[in-house]
């Protein structure tokens, strides 16, 4: 198989083509969805964010453990989650992810290692170290990756969580996600220590290092890295991916506190055109992506399918997964 | 019977559960090289070691947090917060993490994790050290809050927290471990949502948890002087909550007075008052009667802090002046 000078193989750099894409496409039929009363909610979309999820996913082994925030959406299609479950959660569905319990901003698949979305922010923090803490109990060769935006650098439990995670020496790797925005203030505001939030890693003494987010190929080679120091037993490690969002925080959210000039500046570095641009450079035939695209298109179209075909939980399904013996639950 | 203290029947439940699972282990602030802030793990660092008996930072949320994702990964931690007023500072691990993983992974994921924490007041600590808050957690789907009185329902129960595959609050409360009292020597366990008949009797019911059972107890001797035979039902668990037990001796005894240490407000013998008079509204001589703490900051002065927690006295006069016994 042929290789790019940077080392990835064609069919690597079309697979996250294909993956980016997805993600990309899933979210803008999500948030029609979502504007056609078909999901509910909050509504958190990735757009602009797709390198990262895919760019990472592609570097870790499937043992390793993941742990999310709420803006999982892209997070879950790149670990190869189906669409059509996820899809179905966010309608509600009893055939999706967490039987239309827990919504966008849960997804969960263990069979995955996807441990979570979390929707209080921070709250992943602490439950990542102890996933990699039972993995170093048990001798397993696994890490944890945990994503958390800027917003969570001044939640006490980052705080608590890496001072711990740095004295255990814990297989946990941190990953900030800096999207600049924690809602709708920008860390500038929010946070005090400036621009090289690195620091707040490495006062903990734990090792540091800053990505490109908006280029694939550079956060899978920045995460093969840090995760192989990691999997020697050094302890964790915090990644810094910079990166924008495209949308609002939310739906609900038209963004009005950024310019249109900030927004332009990075939405020229719009990681899924950029991959199809550099591919064509590399002489993969248009046919190529044109076919990847149809099928990108066609799988969300099954997907939106699914989960409006899809039935309802079933009312007894209210007091289902509760405690182990659901029945105390309800103290009756 | 062999006799035991409280303290030493929790160490007995933790020691076994040490000795007969690996993936059991211990997490919390001081609980090694100093001993546990009430000496209940006294020595367990000596015996187990680093990886088992771990003193973390004064980071609560980092600690029970760490317990939830190391219990997703199948270990079964036994996590420590000193008292239930620093569970505060965990509250969003305890809540919304710990207590939601079931449900929202739809029960792909759970987390069986015990957290021991120490509640109560009366050892003059005044505000943020005397609180009982274990009614709030009760009020949380998912979680199950127990509360021991004695050391032969402390050891029963720990023993079932340690085999629940969800999180359980254990609530231990900080006068009673120097209590003693007979525990079986054959193994047993207490099932969660039993209430325990502290006393029998047939003319008034009362109920209480943790030190508050033993408040009723002494009230109860007095009232048997007065030829008034009282039964004491020891709820053991507020969550599950069992109604049934306090109702059948409603129905018996046609009067009930609950006690809480926890703020009257809002304290979980309210809603278990709501509870039996719905089930035995036609069998009631009088109004279901409620004492809790006095609803004021915990204060310092031995004088105020008695006024503010039940006592014999305040049970006595309740019983008179509330149902006329």
């Amino acid at each position: 198989m042929t290789q790019t000078r940077a080392g990835f193989t064609k069919a690597q750099l079309l697979e996250f083509y294909r993956q980016m894409l997805l993600i990309r496409r899933f979210e803008e039929r999500a948030a029609e969805m979502y504007t056609r009363g078909k999901v509910r909610g909050f509504l958190h979309l990735y757009i602009g964010e797709e390198a990262i999820a895919v760019g990472t996913m592609a570097a870790l082994d499937p043992a390793d453990y993941i742990v999310t925030h709420y803006r999982d959406h892209g997070h879950a299609l790149a670990r190869g989650i189906p669409s059509k479950s996820i899809m179905a959660e966010l309608f509600g569905k009893v055939t999706g992810t967490s039987r239309g319990k827990g919504g966008s901003m849960h997804i969960y698949d263990v069979s995955k290692n996807f441990m979570g979305g979390y929707a209080i922010v921070g709250g992943q923090m602490p439950i990542a170290a102890g996933l990699a803490l039972s993995a170093r109990y048990k001798n397993e060769n696994r890490i944890a990756v945990v994503f958390f935006g800027d917003g969570a650098l001044n939640e006490g439990e980052f705080h608590e969580t890496l001072n711990l995670a740095s004295l255990w020496k814990l297989p946990v790797l941190f990953y900030l996600e800096n999207n600049l925005y924690g809602m709708g203030d920008t860390i500038d505001n929010t946070y005090a220590g400036g621009r090289d939030v690195s620091r707040a890693a490495t006062h903990y003494r734990i090792p540091a290092r800053q990505v490109d987010g908006m280029n694939v190929q550079e956060v899978y080679g920045a995460v093969r890295d840090v995760t192989a120091s990691i999997r020697k037993g050094n302890g964790p490690f915090f990644l810094e991916a910079l990166t924008y969002r495209f949308r609002g925080h939310s739906m609900a959210d038209p963004a009005n506190y950024r310019s249109k000039e900030e927004l332009a500046s990075w939405m020229k570095r719009d990681p899924v055109p950029t991959l199809r641009i550099q591919l064509l450079d590399m002489a993969v035939p248009k046919a190529e992506l044109e076919a990847i695209e149809q099928g990108v298109e066609q799988e969300i179209n099954e997907a939106v399918d699914f989960a409006d075909k899809s039935a309802d939980p079933d009312p007894s399904d209210l007091y289902r997964d509760i405690e182990a013996d659901s029945v105390s639950a309800t103290h009756s | 019977m062999p006799e035991m203290t409280f303290r030493e029947a929790i160490r007995k439940g933790l020691t076994e559960a040490m000795d007969g699972d690996q993936k059991v282990f211990l997490m919390g602030e001081d609980i090694g090289a100093y001993g546990g802030s009430y000496a209940v793990t006294a020595g367990f660092l000596e015996k187990y070691g680093p990886i088992r008996v771990r003193d973390t930072p004064i980071s609560e949320s980092a600690i029970v947090g760490t317990g939830v994702g190391a219990a997703m990964g199948g270990l079964r931690p036994i996590v420590e917060i000193m008292t239930i007023n620093f569970s505060l500072l965990a509250m969003d691990q305890i809540v919304n993490h710990a207590v939601k993983v079931r449900s929202m992974s739809a029960g792909a994921a759970h987390v069986p994790m015990v957290m021991r924490t120490v509640t109560g007041g009366g050892a003059g600590l005044a505000a943020t050290h005397s609180q009982s808050l274990e009614g709030w957690y009760a009020t949380v789907p998912g979680m199950k809050v127990v509360i021991p009185s004695t050391p032969a329902d402390a050891l029963g129960l720990l023993r079932t927290a340690l085999q629940d595959e969800d999180p359980v609050l254990f609530c231990e409360h900080a006068l009673l471990y120097g209590t003693r009292g007979e525990v079986p020597a054959k193994p047993y366990t207490i099932p969660f949502g039993k209430a325990r008949i502290a006393r029998q009797g047939k003319d008034v019911t009362l109920v209480g948890n943790a030190r508050m059972v033993h408040v009723a107890l002494q009230a109860a001797d007095e009232l048997a002087q007065r030829g008034v035979q009282a039964e004491v039902i020891d709820l053991r668990t507020l969550r599950p909550l069992d109604v049934e037990t306090v109702a059948t001796s409603v129905k018996k005894t046609h009067r009930c007075l609950i006690i809480d240490e926890a703020w009257k407000t809002g304290a979980i013998g309210t809603y278990l008052a709501f509870r039996v008079q719905q089930e035995a509204f036609d069998t009631l001589d009088a109004p279901i009667a409620h004492i809790g703490g006095e609803d004021v900051p915990m204060p310092y002065a031995r004088n105020l802090e008695q006024l503010a927690i039940p006592s014999v006295q305040t049970v006595l006069k309740a019983l008179k002046d509330q149902i006329g016994v």
